[in-house]
């Protein structure tokens, strides 16, 4: 969805400001909030991809004012009530209400180190990889309502493809309930100028991971 | 956030946004979903476990092991794993070389993506509005609100993590350290350097 998430190439969002000596959490209630997200992602009530359309769902000027943690955290609540593990009810009231919601399994203290570790996305390709290393490529001018990782500033651009990661599960199917749907993902870099216009910082390249359905021959 | 007509003052705020994770926490635990010491044991990893010492460690060993540098730029998932001192990491790590021609910076425009498993959890800036626009547009401004001024002539290469691919910056080594110890070398990487906002310190530096 063209989304305010998908701020690449923004104007007016100020200086970057930097935190001295900033800790891992401001609050403790943001470990919480990660700590609760990530177990619920272990035990597979829903995928990455799906914590990331929720909060580009968020209203815009809600996306905007909330801190990183709070948009994880209305995240997590409209997953858990879109997907039946909580109720509305539940959370007024602060207590489990309704029966439990099976899941596939528990993060437990035990095995907290092996949890943490990143899943791998990659998946079996249904197929050849489609592009090589130093295939021109042009993206897609797509413009889907759902979840999609092609950031609209790389939309219709000319690049080249420079790696190829193998065959991954892809965002916009996961995120629309439709499965992996594996595809080829590859690293394609653009000229700053393709990207900005002949203005553009002419030493800048810029480079996405693009699936490959993303991607037609240039 | 949408309970906000109904909170009083500032003040409350965060107390508010404490009770209102502390009863998602409750629900989740009631219902069985999480467990809460897990939950502890994921705060206090990410507090005293991961962080950027994992990611300087790896940069120190490449700069002072040709073949382990050889490797991970190769592939960098393959080279960390037999690193037995470092957190695992999945399976989609790349280590990008900084030359003299070239400075690499990593974004990722669209959410948060970031190296947790050798970084840490990323800084607030990296997942802020005004870095997330600029550093595929401006750069070079970016740059200079971290103080950094690279060489005009220096090609910038952004990289935005927009799948699961995750990105580590690999810096040049400082002059001046020839014969020292990994353990010393990574001293003087910082956090910065391996996202590309910020270069790595000098010896000279290390000394004040």
């Amino acid at each position: 969805m063209n989304g305010v998430h998908d701020m690449g190439g923004m104007d007016g969002f100020g200086k970057v400001e930097v935190e001295k000596n900033e800790p891992p959490f401001h609050a403790p209630w943001e470990g919480r909030v990660l700590a609760m997200a990530r177990a619920m992602g272990y035990a597979g009530a829903w995928h990455i991809d799906d914590s990331r359309y929720a909060q580009e769902t968020l209203p815009p000027q809600t996306y905007l004012a909330v801190s990183y943690y709070q948009r994880w955290e209305l995240a997590a609540e409209k997953n858990l009530l879109s997907r039946g593990y909580v109720t509305e009810e539940e959370l007024k009231a602060g207590h489990a209400i309704e029966p439990t919601k099976p899941l596939p399994r528990k993060l437990t203290k035990e095995i907290v180190d092996a949890g943490l570790t990143r899943m791998s996305f990659f998946r079996q390709s249904q197929g050849p990889a489609r592009f090589k290393p130093g295939d021109r490529v042009r993206t897609r001018n797509i413009n889907p309502l759902g979840h999609t990782r092609l950031p609209r500033y790389a939309r219709d651009k000319v690049g080249t493809v420079e790696l190829i990661h193998g065959c991954h599960a892809y965002p916009d199917s996961v995120a629309s309930g439709r499965g992996d749907d594996p595809q080829w993902l590859y690293t394609v870099v653009f000229d700053g100028r393709e990207i900005w216009g002949p203005d553009a910082d002419p030493t800048l390249t810029i480079s996405i991971d693009a699936f490959e359905p993303y991607l037609e021959p240039a | 956030m949408s309970d906000h007509d109904h909170s009083h003052d500032h003040g409350s705020e965060l107390s508010e946004q404490q009770l209102r994770v502390r009863a998602l926490e409750t629900i989740l635990v009631e219902k069985g979903y999480v467990d809460p010491q897990a939950l502890d044991a994921i705060v206090e990893a990410y507090e005293t476990k991961i962080g950027p010492r994992n990611g300087a460690l790896i940069v120190a060993k490449a700069w002072a092991d040709p073949a382990f540098k050889q490797a991970l730029l190769k592939d960098a998932t393959a080279a960390v794993a037999t690193l037995g001192h470092v957190s695992p990491v999945g399976d989609h790590l790349v280590a990008v070389e900084n030359t003299p021609r070239r400075h690499n910076m990593i974004v990722c425009t669209l959410c948060s993506c970031y190296p947790w498993e050798v970084l840490g959890l990323p800084p607030v800036w990296y997942k802020s509005a005004p870095y997330r626009s600029r550093a595929v547009k401006d750069p070079r401004g970016v740059l200079a609100d971290f103080g950094v001024a690279l060489p005009k002539e220096t090609e910038i290469r952004v990289w935005d993590s927009t799948a699961e691919t995750r990105f580590l910056v690999l810096p040049m080594r400082p002059a001046g350290t020839d014969g020292w110890t990994e353990e010393g070398l990574a001293d003087l990487v910082t956090r910065d350097s391996m996202i590309g906002t910020g270069l790595v310190r000098t010896p000279a530096e290390i000394a004040t």
